[in-house]
């Protein structure tokens, strides 16, 4: 990982992550309503954690506020003070939304709605006081006062902050800060903490010249030696221009396990009365201080550890320093009090091979994320791979080579390959639906509480996987849908009891693949597409002519059209200026279909059929003019032969095909490329009727068509420029290129007269 | 010789940032997920110092800090908490289990190293 972006991106997807863990926690939680899971509750509460802790490395304060005070409250539900009450998960499921939008603001750099904000705080915030009365340990209870800082001591008197911030007024109680007298008694507790004396002193020393006395007075004489007890102390002379917080740091872990006392010296002083040659009384046992402890002890495991730093008289000293005998190295190095260390070697000191080598510093996590510039290129290539094998494969047919040689069969064997290294750099590419599945439920959520409708979402199949860019690109059409379901296709509770349905209303949301394709299916158990109304209002609104006969199919595909909304006022949720002609646009462009399907008082679905890639193509090899291209078969309706179909012509030139009930204009390809001016009578071509946007047909005339097959997208507009009419190119197992039509922008131009009021004329 | 400090933590941000705010001083870092995969990696690595998150499935901070104590090989080295919470509650529990010291998400890469000088004595 090099810099902080990169950091940040990491944080972003781990909080993506995290939001997905939460809001499936949550709505665990929600079922099990009085008797939650705490394993489920520990989750959530760790999602929320991390989120704030990562949040904070990154200053959102905005995160980092809203996120503490969701944890608060998700405490008090971990400690079993509060029970996870339907007001509650209510309140939390909602903290959880506003939260992914809060880290969806800070990735996005967009201020956070503050009223909202400001809302759930005091939401979040009675509940946290409500719990945080009398039996209230008091750790989080200012939750607003919460800031993120990068230390925190809890020191009391030592105010470690200010001295890093080179505070001045930390030292205005020591006087000059010329130096310190520092004595210093472990308790026993510290031995049990990974805290050194002699590390403490190095410390020390870090900061100046340091002058080191052990206070031996109450070692016992090996008779009477109790290895539970601590029996050394310090005594140091400090001479530096630290402050006294500074000094005071040094303690800062330790200070509840070691009695402390710290005395400033005046500048210039010299040998104060206790000097570090003023000795302490020397036991009865040995020599004076200050005294090599170095065998002592040495079989007497539980106090080894408190050997006092004989080790220390050298102490390193920083750069500055005028006697500095051990200059101090910026780079960390192993402590050299490693030999005194109790378990000699094996803690902290092993100098030896047992390091780098077979260890990699870096954990190998199970999954690696990959930058999708690089799968991208591996799918150009394996694409690449299979244009050279069926070049390769036509030229060995060419060359009238048996099929069974080795080299054919060496070529079978490549192409079965091909085709699995295919599938398997696909599937690098295609991920659950699960996440866009699960934001679904907040907006079921929200689009409840909007319309008062009682409304829950099930979901089947969430992890049917979808190319990551479909799934991308799925999110706003199937939000669209899900709103519309709630808002349009569900009853209200009376009309729903009235019927014999539960007042809930029920929204299915499922996927699965059906022959090489995903298909999505939006349901609800409402009433149905109300056909008569649909069909008054688009007479209305002059999308159809009035008095039109229309089959109930062709009713509900109004639905589609651009301007149609069955609502006479747009309502608060789902006229936000987008219609279902939106959602079958975004779907097409996906390569995929929209289809809906109603029956009256039985509820209503809509069916999203999409290719597993957009990588690939399943396209129809058609010839007209000359030109060999690929029509996509996503748009492609029905194929009829012009010899036998009803044509009528219209004005000089234009053709309409009359087919069942549908006048469908007739555009050949051939002229609409500008390949022909005008087709041969003689030679009458195929028409495939495409539809497109908002439901228009058209019939486009071409001399053949080939085959059916799957062809490698290949984008012009990357490698050449954007033309009309044209989606993209792809190659050819011959080697030619073959353009792909875009038959939606061909009926644009080639017909744009408004169609609709035609389209519906009956014949 | 780098210094090799373990970080116990669930999340890979703060994971990525301990690493970035110690590999470059010379450190050896290295990460482990959750408490369970920390006491894993303890012998294996052999590190001067553990950096423990708290809050982390499978087995906690203090678990981490119990099962580094009670270890022959490691029993003494120092454990640093590194957590977003802040309670004096935490740190005397963090302390009943054995911590060395502790320090509050988000922390400053100086800061970081300072402390690690100074519980290592180096």
């Amino acid at each position: 990982m090099s810099g902080l972006d990169d950091l940040r991106i990491t944080f972003f997807q781990e909080c993506e992550d995290l939001l997905e863990q939460l809001g499936e926690g949550l709505r665990v939680l929600e079922a099990s309503e009085a008797a939650p899971d705490i394993e489920t509750v520990h989750a959530v509460f760790r999602a929320v954690h991390s989120i704030k802790g990562g949040a904070g490395a990154f200053a959102l304060n905005d995160l980092v506020t809203f996120a503490h005070l969701f944890e608060t409250v998700l405490d008090h539900l971990r400690s079993g003070r509060m029970a996870a009450s339907a007001p509650l998960m209510a309140t939390l499921l909602r903290s959880g939304d506003f939260l992914a939008d809060l880290v969806a603001n800070a990735r996005d750099g967009v201020a956070p709605d503050a009223g909202r904000m400001r809302a759930l705080l005091a939401e979040l915030d009675a509940l946290a006081d409500a719990e945080g009365g009398p039996g209230h340990d008091g750790e989080d209870t200012e939750p607003f006062d919460f800031v993120p800082m990068g230390l925190d001591l809890d020191l009391g008197p030592m105010p470690d902050a200010a001295a890093e911030a080179g505070d001045a007024t930390a030292e205005s109680e020591s006087g000059s800060a010329g130096g310190y007298l520092i004595r210093f008694r472990p308790h026993a507790a510290m031995y049990g903490t990974g805290n050194e004396p002699a590390a403490l002193l190095r410390a020390l020393a870090r900061l100046g010249t340091v002058q080191v006395t052990a206070d031996l007075s109450a070692v016992r004489p090996l008779t009477r030696f109790d290895p539970g007890e601590t029996q050394l102390a310090w005594q140091l002379r400090l001479d530096t221009d630290a402050s006294r917080s500074e000094v005071e740091a040094v303690f800062e872990f330790v200070e509840d396990v070691v009695s402390l006392d710290i005395t400033s010296l005046p500048r210039g002083e010299g040998s104060p009365a206790a000097g570090p040659t003023d000795q302490p009384p020397a036991p009865d046992l040995g020599p004076p201080a200050p005294v090599s402890m170095g065998d002592a002890p040495a079989d007497l495991p539980a106090t080894a550890q408190q050997r006092p730093p004989a080790t220390v008289r050298p102490l390193p000293s920083p750069p500055d320093a005028t006697d500095s005998a051990v200059p101090a190295e910026p780079a960390p190095r192993v402590p050299a009090s490693v030999d005194t260390s109790p378990d000699a070697g094996a803690g902290v000191a092993a100098p030896t091979a047992a390091t780098a080598g077979n260890v990699t510093p870096l954990a190998a996590p199970a999954t690696i994320r990959v930058n999708l510039d690089r799968v991208d290129r591996l799918i150009n290539l394996i694409g690449e791979l299979v244009i050279m094998e069926a070049m390769l494969s036509q030229v060995i047919g060419e060359a009238g080579i048996s099929a069974d040689s080795d080299v054919a069969n060496g070529l079978d064997g490549i192409k079965q390959l091909a085709s699995e290294i295919q599938e398997s750099v696909m599937a690098i590419r295609a991920q659950p639906l699960k996440p866009v599945f699960q934001r679904m439920h907040r907006i079921v959520r929200e689009a409840s509480e909007a319309t008062g409708k009682g409304a829950r979402l099930v979901t089947l199949g969430e992890n049917t996987e979808v190319d990551k860019t479909v799934i991308e690109r799925l999110v706003d059409p199937l939000t669209h849908m899900i709103r519309n379901a709630v808002d349009h296709g569900l009853e209200d509770a009376e009309s729903r009891r009235a019927a014999g349905k539960p007042a809930e209303g029920t929204i299915t949301l499922s996927a699965a693949h059906r022959s090489g394709r995903v298909v999505i299916e939006v349901a609800d158990d409402g009433g149905g597409i109300d056909r008569p109304r649909v069909k008054s209002i688009a007479e209305r609104k002059g999308l159809i002519p009035a008095g039109a006969q229309l089959s109930p199919t062709e009713i509900d595909n109004l639905l589609f059209m651009p301007g149609f909304s069955s609502k006479a006022e747009v309502s608060a949720l789902s006229g936000r200026g987008v219609g279902l002609d939106v959602v079958r646009r975004e779907i097409a462009a996906l390569g995929g279909r929209v289809a809906i399907e109603s029956v009256p008082g039985r509820g209503t679905t809509f069916t999203i059929a999409l290719p597993l890639t957009l990588a690939v193509l399943e396209g129809m090899l058609v010839s007209f003019g000359g030109e060999t291209m690929v029509l996509p078969i996503s748009a492609i309706v029905e194929t009829l032969h012009a010899g036998t179909a009803t044509i009528h012509p219209i004005g000089l030139t234009g053709r309409v095909l009359a087919n069942r009930s549908e006048l469908i204009p007739i555009i050949d390809l051939a002229t609409a490329f500008g390949l022909a001016r005008e087709r041969k009578k003689s030679q009458p071509g195929v028409l495939i009727v495409v539809e497109c946007e908002a439901g228009r047909r058209a019939a486009l005339e071409v001399d053949h068509i080939h085959d059916q097959r799957q062809v490698v997208i290949k984008s012009l507009e990357e490698n050449y420029g954007s033309v009309p009419g044209i989606s993209a190119a792809t190659i050819l197992g011959d080697g030619r290129i073959a353009l792909i039509v875009d038959p939606e922008e061909i009926v644009s131009t080639a017909a744009p007269d408004p169609l609709s009021p035609l389209l519906a004329e009956t014949v | 010789m780098s210094v090799r400090v373990l970080a116990v933590d669930d999340s890979p941000t703060m994971r990525g940032l301990i690493s970035a705010a110690l590999s470059p001083r010379g450190f050896d870092v290295y990460l482990a997920e959750d408490g369970v995969h920390g006491l894993e990696r303890l012998t294996e690595t052999d590190p001067h110092l553990v950096i423990t998150d708290i809050n982390m499935p499978r087995l906690d901070g203090f678990g981490v800090i119990e099962g580094v104590r009670r270890s022959n090989s490691h029993g003494s080295i120092p454990v640093l908490v590194l957590t977003t919470e802040s309670g004096a509650d935490l740190k005397a529990r963090a302390r009943q289990a054995g911590a060395t010291g502790w320090l509050v998400k988000p922390f400053e890469d100086e800061r970081l190293v300072s402390i690690i000088h100074r519980v290592l004595g180096v």
